[in-house]
């Protein structure tokens, strides 16, 4: 099924122009605001809200160290008593006359969606991996029904379920804690990382384990050693996937968790500088917790549609 | 064995892979499926099911969740009388069944009308296809924000590009009680858009060439081929993707949230927002709970018929 399959012989030349034509365009137009946004990162404040909106302009990285920094307002007379800046993020700010006073709570918050993307994809991977071989291999009683519950708890709204967590967490002192998200996230990727994995499974032939057993294996072996090292590519899309979901969850972090164990999603709104919202910061922030997410997309590309129909549509 | 087999997730030793695998060593069948299954399933209920029944229960209190000192007092139905009979949440409804057809009937013309110029074939159109799929895994509460920051009538630059082909001046896209709900539909569909388009993709490539073949001895123009050949084959996927769409939709949050966060007015509060606003905001739980009940029950009825829909696709 590669190239004989798209259309009666080929397609003609103008044919050809004028669809990769349309195409191209709606792909750049649809980039507009994504380069928008990388660009307006690199805006001073000012720039950033001007009019007409400015393509052309001096690159300054005032909006990567607002981001990262707390600043307080300062007299010039004050500056000048501090002696030379030390640093060109020092002298970077004292042009606005302001002073550095502390590191942002981005960082933090960029590691919180670290900790909790890395461990919750882990436990979904690993719980879905078990689950998945034993969907795919035995018979399992009611197997239908379980796939499907299994399925429905993702579809469940998230601000519905929030309520009921939000109560149980409380009791259980499990609020604003990485392992209360954690485990929040690994419930809701599950669904995914089974029906994926299962998908995967499928496609590895029996006879490999039977071989195995054959040979003195016992099933648990069998599986270990010969059904594992042959998931491994199919483990790694399910990952990124799972990943890619709990980097962007919203709802739950934003009900469930105010500080010690926020993500970077509900943090990067509320990036306030002097008279609202610093927009270069906004724009930095989110440039860099964007970019892994684009550059894992590229990277399953050819898994996509595997992702995003659970499985379903493999190719 | 049937005894067994009726006995939960007990899977009978002998018959465990359909091969016909023989006895090996080491654990059975049985315990392997329990031990590889029990885990993930313990996690979605204790994650799942057991807050679900919990929200089933306080739909029938007055519970409010910043009192948690007050008596639970029982109260029927009373919650779900005040819901249905409530014109406000039926306008939150007609917000959100809106915000669903509007974006499914533009996505679908969009998706479908970029998925078979990308059949054409033309170079490049991996390329192109890869850049147009990006907004799609991006996180929804991130491309919220920045959004707003797009749509600022003065000094946002979707104003600007619109004014440069026809001069109406500064749009308020979020402002405006008239826009606001074509802002959410725009920002939707530029993210979704490439879903859509995945999937018209699969479903094209799973026709094959000797239909086309058969169209062209029997003289069928294009118009023809298309609606007798091409729309049929490609039905299943469309469904598929329009019905999983449409619930990812029915249950919006996030982007809206940080785009318009429901107004100006309501016009925007779709029903997940409105319910944040009673359960998170206003603390009246019960209500809340009551209102998340109907939201489970309608997307458990639609997640249904979904996975019929998967099950017909799946190859």
């Amino acid at each position: 099924m590669s190239v004989a399959a798209y259309s009666v012989g080929e397609a003609s030349p103008r044919q050809k122009l004028l669809a990769g034509v349309l195409v191209v365009a709606y792909a750049l137009v649809t980039m507009i605001p994504l380069v928008w946004i990388v660009l307006t990162g690199f805006k001073s404040p000012p720039a950033s809200i001007s009019y007409p909106p400015q393509v052309l302009f001096e690159p300054t990285l005032e909006g990567y160290v607002n981001l990262f920094t707390t600043r307080s307002r300062q007299t010039p007379e004050y500056i000048e008593s501090l002696g030379p800046a030390e640093t060109w993020y020092d002298a970077l700010v004292r042009e606005r006359n302001m002073v550095i006073t502390g590191k942002s709570r981005f960082a933090g918050r960029y590691m919180n969606s670290v900790i909790i993307g890395f461990g919750s994809t882990f436990l979904a991977v690993f719980l879905g991996t078990l689950a998945a071989y034993a969907f795919s291999r035995f018979k399992v009683p009611l197997k239908d029904d379980l796939m499907f519950f299994i399925l429905s708890t993702r579809m469940m709204p998230p601000v519905a379920v929030a309520i009921p967590i939000y109560l149980m967490y409380r009791e259980l002192g499990l609020s604003d804690t990485h392992l209360g998200m954690i485990l929040l996230y690994t419930a809701v990727n599950l669904s995914l990382s089974v029906w994926l994995l299962k998908g995967f499974v499928d496609e590895i032939p029996r006879e490999y384990e039977e071989a195995a057993v054959v040979d003195g294996y016992t099933r648990f072996q069998a599986f270990v050693k010969v059904v594992l090292p042959q998931m491994r590519a199919g483990i790694a899309a399910t990952a990124i996937f799972c990943l890619i979901f709990a980097w962007n969850e919203y709802a739950f972090a934003l009900l469930l968790t105010s500080g010690t164990a926020q993500t970077a999603p509900p943090f990067i709104p509320i990036i306030i500088g002097e008279g609202g919202l610093d927009w270069p910061a906004v724009a930095a922030g989110t440039t860099l917790f964007l970019v892994p997410v684009v550059v894992f997309t590229v990277l399953l590309r050819k898994q996509l549609l595997r992702g995003i129909t659970f499985g379903a549509v493999r190719r | 064995m049937a005894q067994n087999a009726e006995q939960g997730l007990a899977v009978p030793g002998a018959g465990g892979l359909r091969g016909g695998l023989r006895r090996a060593r080491g654990l059975s069948d049985r315990a392997i499926t329990v031990l590889f299954i029990a885990p993930s399933v313990l996690l979605l209920l204790a994650i799942n099911i057991f807050p679900l029944i919990w929200t089933v229960y306080l739909s029938f209190t007055n519970y409010r969740a910043n009192q948690p000192g007050r008596e639970i007092k029982w109260i029927g139905t009373r919650n779900y009388e005040r819901l249905l009979g409530s014109e406000d949440v039926w306008g939150y409804l007609q917000a959100t069944a809106n915000f669903v057809v509007w974006t499914m009937l533009i996505q679908v013309l969009l998706g479908l009308g970029l998925a078979l110029l990308i059949n054409r074939n033309f170079r490049g159109a991996p390329f192109w296809t890869t850049i147009i799929l990006i907004p799609m895994m991006l996180s929804p509460a991130v491309v919220g924000t920045f959004w707003t920051y797009l749509y600022q009538p003065q000094t946002g630059i979707f104003s600007y590009i619109i004014n440069m082909f026809a001069s109406v001046g500064p749009i308020d896209m979020i402002g405006s009680v008239h826009l606001a709900p074509w802002a959410i539909v725009i920002v939707d569909t530029w993210m979704w858009t490439p879903y859509i388009m995945l999937l018209c993709l699969a479903g094209l490539r799973s026709i094959p060439d000797y239909l086309y073949e058969a169209a062209e001895v029997d003289r069928a123009n294009a118009l023809q081929t298309f609606w007798y050949i091409t729309l049929p084959r490609i039905l299943p996927f469309l469904m598929l993707a329009v019905l999983f769409r449409g619930i990812e939709n029915f249950k919006m949050f996030d982007m809206v949230v940080e785009l318009t966060s429901g107004g100006p007015g309501s016009t925007t509060e779709l029903a997940s927002i409105n319910l944040k606003r009673e359960a998170f905001e206003k603390w009246r739980t019960g209500f809340a709970s009551a209102f998340a009940v109907i939201l489970f029950v309608t997307v458990f009825g639609l997640g249904n018929i979904y996975v019929k829909a998967l099950n017909r696709v799946k190859q």
